[in-house]
């Protein structure tokens, strides 16, 4: 392992890896440290969907962005992502969601989104499999752009290019502690040995809140445990992913097949805890049989648990802190890492390797909890 | 061509695992990410051992070293029309 480097990246999910990649072409020496393997946190465990449907108009935007990178990210990174645009259908339940609805798709297409509101009877076009009445719907909003990827290949991909032009990308290698000289990052210290740096990225998922911890800032960060279930594959019937926010639920035919889907667990509040439960198996099987009946004959092979990392208004944050030097977050992302990955990684290249900020990265600062109105993203699943 | 199928669910072959370790993917919840091994029905119950058996071969990493995947449950497929069918009790 290199003993010096230009940045240290903590954490080797999508989020560190995509920014590995972007700082080594820009020339910047760049090392990662991952106390597991690469995904093997919350972008393994993810539900693999790329939305663009929000409520804030920065997420709006970073994901609009992000969606024309995914679109060429196969290209550039010389191996297949599988990125594909089904859509996502959102199901609209009642008048008060309609109501939000339309606002958000009024501010989606002043930023040049395609979304359309539909009728109940014209959600089945979309996705054949759906039963509008058992899903208690009276309309949906649909974004053909939106889509999906494979997490583990994108990260994979990401890792490889940012190898090729240099990175050091070191899996099992906890870091352990931060050294800093006044109030400047100096080095990473990890069980393998200490790594002198000026700048470290704090990537670490729900440890980001406990590698903050080790230099005394405190990070607003909730672990939430998540469940999410595979079944077995069948031909493909619908290519949409379908959300509720009422219900909570999501779902989507993967490219091999198989349904992979999610919705909260029945009286589940924050933690670390990791155990599948049988009340999400229960819950999801009988929110998933009300909106597609056809289903209840398919198999469910896992069940599987991951974490969003929760921050009070479901966003990100990002950027440099103001308390301490070269000590940079990209964490907090509240279950939306994987989508917005390519314009985290943009946006923080720019302030990295050009010491160029932007409004986005500004308002997603940790200093905005330090303000009384924070805008709260609504638009939230799983 | 011979081929030697480690992970029937997902058609995979030994030389795809041989292929994947030298490219780095060295732990065995990487590889099942990488390539799909134990994803399908089976679970991994034919394939994890296999695979561990190569990865020992090529990282000289002893079998009883390796750590398995995480278990994810229910292990057997269930119809999701059976786990729906008892109402969720508080």
């Amino acid at each position: 392992m290199k003993s010096n480097a230009d940045v240290v990246i903590i954490g080797g999910g999508i989020n560190g890896c995509s920014l590995a990649y972007r700082l080594a072409k820009k020339g910047v020496d760049v090392v990662v440290v991952e106390k597991n393997y690469l995904s093997s946190g919350a972008t393994g465990a993810c539900g693999a969907g790329i939305r663009q449907q929000w409520s804030t108009k920065e997420n709006t935007l970073l994901a609009i962005r992000s969606v024309k990178i995914f679109e060429q990210l196969s290209k550039e990174l010389g191996h297949d992502i599988e990125f594909r645009q089904g859509g996502y259908l959102i199901a609209v339940h009642d008048e008060k969601e309609m109501k939000q609805a339309k606002k958000n798709v009024a501010m989606q297409r002043s930023l040049g989104l395609k979304v359309d509101i539909l009728k109940p009877e014209e959600i089945t076009d979309i996705v054949p499999i759906l039963d509008v009445e058992g899903m208690r719907a009276i309309g949906a909003t649909f974004c053909p752009t939106d889509g999906h990827a494979n997490p583990f290949q994108t990260t994979f991909a990401y890792a490889d290019a940012a190898r090729r032009l240099g990175a050091e990308i070191n899996t099992h290698t906890m870091a352990t502690g931060l050294q800093l000289i006044k109030k400047t990052i100096s080095a990473v210290v990890t069980d393998q040995g200490t790594i002198n740096t000026n700048i470290v990225v704090n990537a670490a998922g729900i440890d980001s809140k406990a590698i903050a911890d080790m230099v005394h800032i405190k990070l607003p960060l909730t672990p939430f445990r998540k469940e999410i279930m595979a079944t077995e594959r069948f031909k493909p019937l619908f290519e949409a992913m379908v959300i509720s926010f009422k219900d909570g639920i999501y779902f989507s035919q993967q490219r091999e097949g198989q349904i992979v889907g999610g919705i909260p667990i029945p009286e589940e509040t924050g933690g670390y805890k990791t155990m599948p439960t049988f009340a999400f198996l229960q819950h999801m099987a009988q929110t998933l049989t009300r909106y597609a009946p056809i289903l209840k004959h398919v198999n469910m092979l896992r069940h599987w648990t991951g974490f969003y990392d929760v921050t009070p208004d479901a966003r990100p944050i990002l950027g440099e802190v103001k308390e301490l030097h070269g000590f940079i977050q990209c964490n907090g992302f509240s279950g939306h890492g994987f989508m917005i990955s390519p314009m985290v990684s943009s946006l923080l290249t720019d302030l990295i390797a050009n010491h160029k900020t932007s409004e986005v990265l500004d308002s997603l600062a940790l200093e905005r909890f330090k303000r009384k109105n924070i805008e709260k993203e609504l638009s939230v699943v799983g | 061509m011979k081929r030697s199928i480690v992970c029937r669910c997902e058609d995979i072959s030994e030389e795809d695992v041989i292929h994947a370790i030298g490219d780095g993917y060295t732990d065995i919840e990487e590889l099942r990410k990488k390539l799909r091994i134990g994803m399908g029905p089976c679970q991994g119950r034919v394939c994890i051992q296999l695979v561990a058996r190569i990865l020992e071969r090529k990282t000289g990493k002893k079998v009883a070293k390796i750590p398995l995947p995480t278990v994810r449950p229910p292990l057997i497929p269930v119809p999701l029309g059976t786990l729906a069918s008892e109402k969720y009790e508080k």
